[in-house]
């Protein structure tokens, strides 16, 4: 088998300095009722062709975005991500490295996160950021965790433009913990009034922006409203390039930003996996959950990077860490941190314009056909459109035609009725054209 | 004279009247290391015997400080902002934590005094 | 002092000094070409960023060069053996990558329409089809997505079948060498935590948990093998207490290796277990993450089991994200979209070409190379348990004593001669534990080599070098790095010159 270097003459050998007969001698502390006794229903081991074709006839099975004109968005975006940050993150180095809990050989990734935290304190207009957490959604379930923390509060106020994943899974952990989710009706039109709910007993309210619906909103006010009462202000963004357009978080006030990086480095992949980013104020620091990689200097007196702020976390503090939580998204936050790189300042805000430019043209050309109209008055690169009838079977009808046409809201909200003929379209910088044209075309053929 | 006395947790009180100060001794910081952070409790807050009163961190350690006595915390030593590493370099003077008063003289009971803590930490 | 000759650049032949990436930074300079933006009237509310971002500007070949250089300050598994108890450092195999990035796989939106995804559903399905039989367990959570993810949703699974049954009790056991996730995750459950003690052969002393079993207890968290790297022998007659109780059984499935194909946690009377899909099923450590941490769930817990989650109905797969039968009862979602896909494609990758023939000999050949390196071992170290070990190896720093040499020292020393350290301090069951596992990826020769440098470095230190100990390594890109620094005056970004304090 061909990852298993030991052949027979070496398993003997080692038999024979342990003093034991077989290998099955050394399970000896295993229950007799517990042992196998014979092998599993499932397949033996072969060849690497074999695989390869097995998971190819898996894949040919689907329908591939990169293929065909493709306006799915909700919380996972398709952008071009340079040939070289695929490239860079499979050396084996990198690839195959374990977590850097010996610094001495580990500077390249501990180097790499250190520039990964600056980037996104910069993106988010933050003062500090994490090494990564699994995604948006966990990320934006931490972040209630950690103001509810730091105010010694329990209610959260989840607005009606959060992302419904990310608001289920807040309220899934804050289920466990006891604590007071407050989620708003779906804002599809942008304009809830959540600065009425706020009180002394909120913790934090978490609003998304851009919303899930698409609108881009000042939050001053809102932070404004939040801190008078002694509650945070969470913002989530799903969307990273959004940050290249739009005012960032920290700048309208934000206390905590937890944000899907998908965007930047990392295929759709089918939702997984994929990178959480979590900025703060630097003065609630020692809540901040996960890894955190600090400066310093070695025994030479020369610049290094560690691990820091350990006492945070599970594997000391134990029942009293910040969070559970042992791994980062590693890899996919370095793709992350490589493209944004490539990118540079002038790469990230021009792609970001042309998201937005390429939104704007697409709203323009679906405005113009009869029976759409769209909600927002203002977006980043994806808007929500309102449909004579129900979305989701007019996208089906698209994808017969393998037209990936949008995502129908009913698919996130599937027991809202008022909703189901809401469908969020997107377009990035990788919207051609003919992608545009196919999609009126289809929309017009199918609406007749 | 004040009465120097400590705890199974390795804390040191010493009792003025009916205050308390409350520290960590040689032996706990060194099993420490360097200290980094201590997270140190507010001022007027009220611990029973027992209660985590603050927590001292060092790089790979976290541990409770608790209240040794009954009381409430009169004052805190906020230099230990600033300068953590004072639990490790003076433990017994600068390096102390929080001042508590004492409501009931009886749980002083059962403290050991220098010798004893001495023998306890050694052995 | 270091053994470096000054050079001008400050690169040692191949070994290159690397500045931030900030720090390289040509004002409008970009690795990629941005298309012309087509006029169009924004639509931002009048919210355009103004500020600048700060982001340095490179092209491509520097940003190239600079990564490129950062990984070659990296150890890795294909550079060289990690014998890091409890994780599991195996070899990746390379066609895991190719087919997670097979157009079809990994450029899929999750929420495409279903019906056009139906190989990806069937990937699931045959995924969770290979973990359960593996297993023996009827259900599978794949949404986690990592191992401590899998524990947290495998006692809010068990928390929420007991809230059914009306009373969630309110306590967890946990042993004290159990890993830090372990308590970390009961609490995050809103439960406290009571730890049971380890026997003298270091396994759970089962007279002390029975007296800690009662109705307040909801679980007991156990690692089988245990973190001594030791099979639980009683395991059977634990999970009949716990049952007995009307607790549940959690087992953290980090050390699956050393049973895998051999032996089913279903048999053994588990009802909830993670496995780790970066241990066991050889998916990349890549520096941290990401992992994968799906949950096996017994029949009882099966129907609590989280969203979403792929059946096999009379139309083929489908993706269950809202669950209104009757029997259903998810007790929510743990992560966005449908879990970590990319690792289940290569994970279902690693199983078919192992096959169960393969697997089987895979726990056979890592607990072979484990006792292989306990029987070489244990008269040069102090191992803190008679053999047979599992998958690996419990030594302490007995052997040590009266030298000067902590665990910590001997281990930096290792780095020197070419080897990652093992895991250190970690049971807290034993002084200064050294936790080795090879895995079954190494060759004899690597074991061999190992052996040899761990013998004459154990002789060194009884020998009385301390310094060449203490001031270890010496070989390195960076020598020993001031951790007390970095946490007293946390650095955490970079800030041009102008913004340092």
């Amino acid at each position: 088998m061909r990852y298993l270097p030991l052949t027979d003459t070496n398993r003997r050998e080692m038999l024979d300095v342990i003093g034991a007969g077989s290998i099955e001698d050394l399970f000896c502390d295993v229950p007799e009722a517990a042992r196998l006794k014979g092998p599993l229903d499932l397949p033996n081991s072969v060849d690497e062709q074999t695989v390869e074709t097995a998971l190819r006839s898996l894949a040919n099975k689907n329908l591939s975005p990169s293929n065909v004109p493709s306006f799915l968005g909700a919380g996972i975006y398709r952008h071009h991500i340079p040939a070289a940050v695929d490239h860079l993150i499979q050396r084996g180095e990198f690839l195959t490295a374990y977590t850097p809990y010996q610094p001495e050989v580990s500077q390249g990734t501990l180097q790499a996160m250190f520039e990964f935290q600056t980037q996104v304190t910069m993106l988010t207009g933050m003062e500090v950021a994490n090494a990564s957490l699994y995604d948006g959604a966990t990320a934006c379930a931490e972040a209630v965790l950690m103001a509810q923390r730091v105010t010694r509060r329990n209610k959260a106020i989840l607005s009606g433009a959060l992302h419904p994943h990310y608001r289920e899974v807040t309220e899934t952990s804050a289920r466990f913990m006891g604590s007071n989710m407050i989620a708003c009706a779906p804002d599809q039109n942008g304009d809830e009034d959540i600065i009425s709910l706020i009180d002394e007993e909120t913790a934090c309210v978490v609003v998304q922006n851009p919303g899930f619906f698409g609108h881009v909103r000042d939050l001053s006010p809102l932070s404004e409203a939040c801190h008078d009462k002694g509650a945070l202000l969470v913002v989530i963004v799903t969307e990273i390039f959004s940050l290249g357009a739009v005012k960032s978080p920290g700048d309208m006030g934000a206390d905590i930003v937890a944000a899907e990086g998908q965007s930047l480095g990392n295929s759709a992949g089918f939702g997984g996996p994929t990178v959480g980013l979590m900025a703060v104020r630097q003065k609630f620091l020692r809540q901040l959950p996960g890894r955190l990689v600090g400066q310093t200097v070695d025994a030479d007196g020369r610049r290094g990077f560690v691990l820091t702020l350990s006492t945070r976390e599970q594997h000391i503090r134990r029942e009293k860490a910040t969070s559970n939580i042992c791994t980062n998204a590693g890899l996919c936050a370095l793709a992350f941190t490589i493209h944004l790189s490539q990118l540079g300042e002038a790469g990230f805000t021009g792609i970001a314009k042309l998201n937005h430019a390429r939104a704007v043209q697409l709203a323009e050309r679906l405005s113009a056909v009869a029976g759409i109209s769209i909600l927002n008055d203002t977006f980043f690169n994806e808007f929500t459109i309102a449909l004579p009838g129900p979305a989701a079977g007019v996208i089906d009808e698209l994808a017969a035609k393998d037209l990936l046409g949008g995502v129908p809201v009913s698919r996130l909200y599937p027991s809202d009725s008022e909703l189901e003929n809401l469908l969020l379209v997107a377009a990035t910088e990788t919207t051609t054209d003919a992608d545009m044209q196919a999609l009126i075309d289809g929309l017009m053929e199918v609406l007749k | 004279m004040a009465e120097l006395k400590y705890t199974e947790e390795h804390e040191w009180v010493r009792v003025e009247g009916t205050t308390a100060t409350v520290g960590i001794s040689d032996f706990a910081q060194e099993q420490l290391g360097d200290v980094v952070f201590v997270e140190l409790p507010e001022v007027g807050k009220a611990l029973k015997k027992g209660d985590e009163g603050a927590v001292v961190e060092s790089v790979k350690a976290a541990s409770e400080v608790y209240a040794p006595v009954s009381g409430e915390v009169t004052e805190v030593n906020e230099a230990l902002n600033d300068e953590p590493g004072l639990v490790n370099s003076d433990p017994m003077g600068n390096g102390w934590f929080f001042k508590i008063t004492i409501t009931d003289a009886s749980d002083m009971d059962g403290m050991m005094d220098e010798a004893a803590y001495k023998a306890f930490a050694e052995g | 002092m270091n053994d470096f000759q000054t050079t001008l650049t400050g690169h040692q032949g191949l070994r290159f000094e690397e500045a931030l990436i900030f720090e390289q930074d040509s004002p409008g300079a970009s690795g990629v070409d941005v298309p012309t933006i087509p006029d169009h009237a924004p639509k931002l509310g009048g919210l355009e960023r103004r500020d600048s971002i700060g982001l340095p500007g490179l092209s491509e070949p520097q940003v190239v060069r600079h990564y490129l250089r950062l990984s070659q300050q990296n150890y890795s598994i294909d550079s060289g053996f990690y014998p890091l108890g409890s994780c599991t450092m195996k070899y990746n195999p390379r066609v895991n990558e190719k087919v997670a990035r097979l157009p079809g796989l990994g450029d899929l939106h999750p929420l495409q329409p279903t019906q056009t995804v139906p190989g990806a559903l069937e990937l699931m399905d045959l995924c969770a089809t290979w973990l359960k039989t593996l297993t023996g367990m009827p259900a599978v959570a794949l949404s986690p997505a990592a191992g401590a993810h899998g524990e947290l949703t495998g006692l809010m699974t068990i928390r929420a079948a007991l809230e059914a049954s009306g009373n969630p009790r309110k306590r967890v056991l946990v042993p004290d060498s159990a890993h830090g996730t372990n308590p970390a995750s009961a609490h995050a459950c809103g439960y406290t935590v009571a730890s049971i003690p380890a026997d003298d052969r270091g396994r759970v002393d089962i007279q002390a948990m029975r007296e800690l079993l009662d109705e307040d207890v909801a679980a007991i968290m156990l690692t089988n093998p245990n973190t001594c790297g030791l099979f639980e022998n009683e395991i059977i007659e634990i999970a009949k207490a716990v049952h007995d109780v009307g607790a549940y059984f959690y087992c953290d499935g980090a050390n699956f290796n050393a049973i895998v194909g051999r032996v089913r946690p279903g048999d053994l009377g588990i009802d909830a277990m993670h496995l780790n899909l970066h241990k066991t099923f050889s998916t990349p450590h890549g520096g941290g993450g990401p992992g994968s941490g799906p949950v096996v769930l017994s029949e009882p817990l099966a129907p609590f089991a989280p969203l979403p989650y792929v059946i096999h109905g009379p139309d083929g797969f489908e993706l269950i994200e809202q669950d209104d039968r009757p029997d259903a009862h998810p007790f929510g979602r743990v992560k966005g979209f449908h879990g970590q896909f990319g690792m289940l494609s290569r994970t279902l990758s690693y199983m078919m070409s192992l096959g169960s023939d393969g697997l089987a000999q895979v726990s056979g050949d890592a607990v072979l190379s484990a006792n292989y390196l306990l029987a070489k071992l244990k008269d040069t170290l102090s191992a803190s348990f008679e053999g047979p070990c599992m998958h690996e190896a419990l030594f302490d720093d007995r052997f040590l004593e009266g030298t000067g040499v902590t665990t910590l020292d001997f281990a930096k020393a290792l780095i020197d001669q070419g080897f990652h350290p093992m895991t250190m301090y970690f049971p807290l069951v034993v002084h200064g534990a050294l936790l080795i596992e090879p895995t079954e990826t190494e060759s004899k020769e690597t074991l061999d080599l190992f052996v040899k440098t761990m013998t004459e470095l154990a002789a060194k230190a009884k020998a009385g070098d301390v310094a060449f100990f203490t001031e270890a390594p010496k070989l390195t890109p960076r020598r020993r790095l001031d951790e007390t620094l970095a946490a007293r005056n946390p650095v955490l970004v970079w800030k041009p010159d102008s913004e340092q304090d």
